[in-house]
């Protein structure tokens, strides 16, 4: 459903990847592998719009991205690097928003049990949490999305135990065999086992 | 869409309620900035009244140019800006909604408390209501406009002064106009002309800003 034809990417004078070609379908994970700096981010970025590459393109079930725009904006979850909350909110706060923000439904206590499935409290302000429980608030997105065809998920596993790690692998695995297709970035050799690799050295 | 818009200026309305210090400190600028004058000039009421309309506006643009660094800016540090980007209806719906939460926060209130400040000078109180009339209609014409420079600049260094002297030159007719009509009020020709040239341009720029703030943002996003 998703492709992506003859990408290139040129950060600051840096060839970052060239002609980088591929295609996704229902139920596949794809890893994005490399050292840092060696693009992977912008890659992400260029797949879900926010940066346009500098040739090439992504077509999303045959179509341009740029010309689908919120049409493209609703079949897809974007992680990125910054986790996405407001310090001043409370977790359950952020993905109410989150979820207004793309229209995704929320009734009854689905937002408390998606935080409750990733171990965080719902009612305190981001800014008291830990680094690893933001991360965890941000990463309850995941579990309200699972309408949301493709999932682009920057770093997913940084800055969690070996317990929430495992969560994300669970949902991203679930995700695929829904027929999903998610599409993740790591440096180190964690994350959803099985899953295509494209490797980037820049 | 409508709900998405509605979200994002609730959520800013809620965020500026847990900070509502920083809120209270533009107002308290605005405060502290207008009625400086008085002090400094003396209390000569002929020349007070004839410069309170021009000094109430000048401590309006300033005062509502405080909040407008942060107006974008805080958001793209979190990556919820990134979010917007990417949310399901058009970026100039969710600008305008960013906008206008940024005039009710700091527009609307300087409408409010400033026939207080015309006191100071004593303005004759027929005026309080084309005074505060101007500064309904001016106001959401600042951050409309404060906008588009905060998008522009967004992730620049030194971003803030680089705002000031995009915007502030851009604040100009607003500020003829919103100043003019409380003069004309008060030499008796009645302010109408002013304010209905002020509703134009609050119109115009309801228009027209939404998509400029969009372009801009999807620059800075680059």
């Amino acid at each position: 459903m998703l492709e992506a034809a003859g990408l290139d990417c040129v950060r600051q004078g840096r060839v970052l990847f060239r002609a980088l070609g591929f295609t996704l379908a229902r139920g596949e994970r794809l890893r994005i592998a490399g050292a840092n700096g060696s693009g992977k981010t912008s890659l992400l970025r260029i797949l879900c719009g926010l940066l346009s590459p500098d040739a090439g393109e992504v077509r999303w079930q045959g179509q341009k991205i740029e010309s689908l725009r919120e049409e493209y904006a609703r079949h897809l979850l974007y992680l990125g690097h910054a986790p996405g909350v407001k310090d001043d909110l409370t977790p359950v706060e952020n993905l109410e928003v989150a979820c207004r923000l793309v229209g995704i439904s929320f009734a009854g206590k689905i937002l408390e049990d998606a935080l409750a499935q990733l171990g965080v409290p719902d009612d305190v302000p981001v800014r008291k949490l830990s680094q690893g429980q933001r991360r965890r608030a941000a990463l309850a997105r995941l579990v309200v999305s699972e309408q949301v065809p493709l999932w682009l998920l920057d770093e997913p596993y940084a800055a969690l135990d070996a317990q929430a790690a495992a969560t994300v692998d669970a949902l991203i695995t679930a995700h695929a065999a829904r027929g999903g297709a998610v599409i993740f970035t790591t440096h180190q050799e964690t994350g959803a086992a099985a899953a295509r690799v494209i490797e980037l050295h820049a | 869409m409508l709900d998405a818009a509605l979200c994002v200026v609730q959520r800013d309305l809620l965020l500026a309620w847990r900070r509502r210090g920083d809120v209270a400190t533009a107002l308290l600028f605005f405060v502290i900035v207008a009625s400086l004058f008085p002090l400094g000039i003396g209390f000569e009421p002929n020349l007070l009244r004839a410069i309170a309309p021009g000094v109430i506006w000048v401590a309006a643009l300033l005062s509502s140019m405080l909040s407008l660094a942060r107006l974008f800016a805080a958001d793209h540090a979190d990556g919820t800006l990134e979010q917007m980007l990417l949310g399901a209806s058009p970026l100039g719906v969710i600008a305008t909604a960013k906008a206008a939460a940024h005039w009710i926060v700091s527009g609307l209130p300087l409408a409010l408390i400033a026939p207080l400040i015309a006191l100071q000078y004593d303005v004759p109180a027929a005026l309080y209501p084309v005074l505060a009339l101007s500064l309904l209609l001016g106001t959401p014409v600042l951050s409309l406009i404060g906008a588009i420079g905060a998008a522009l600049t967004l992730g620049v260094r030194g971003g803030g002064i680089l705002l000031s002297l995009l915007v502030l030159p851009l604040y100009v007719p607003v500020l003829i106009l919103g100043a003019g009509s409380v003069d004309m009020a008060s030499a008796g020709m009645g302010g109408e002309g002013q304010l209905l040239l002020l509703a134009a341009l609050l119109v115009g720029s309801c228009a027209f800003a939404p998509w400029a703030i969009a372009a801009a943002l999807r620059i800075s996003m680059e």
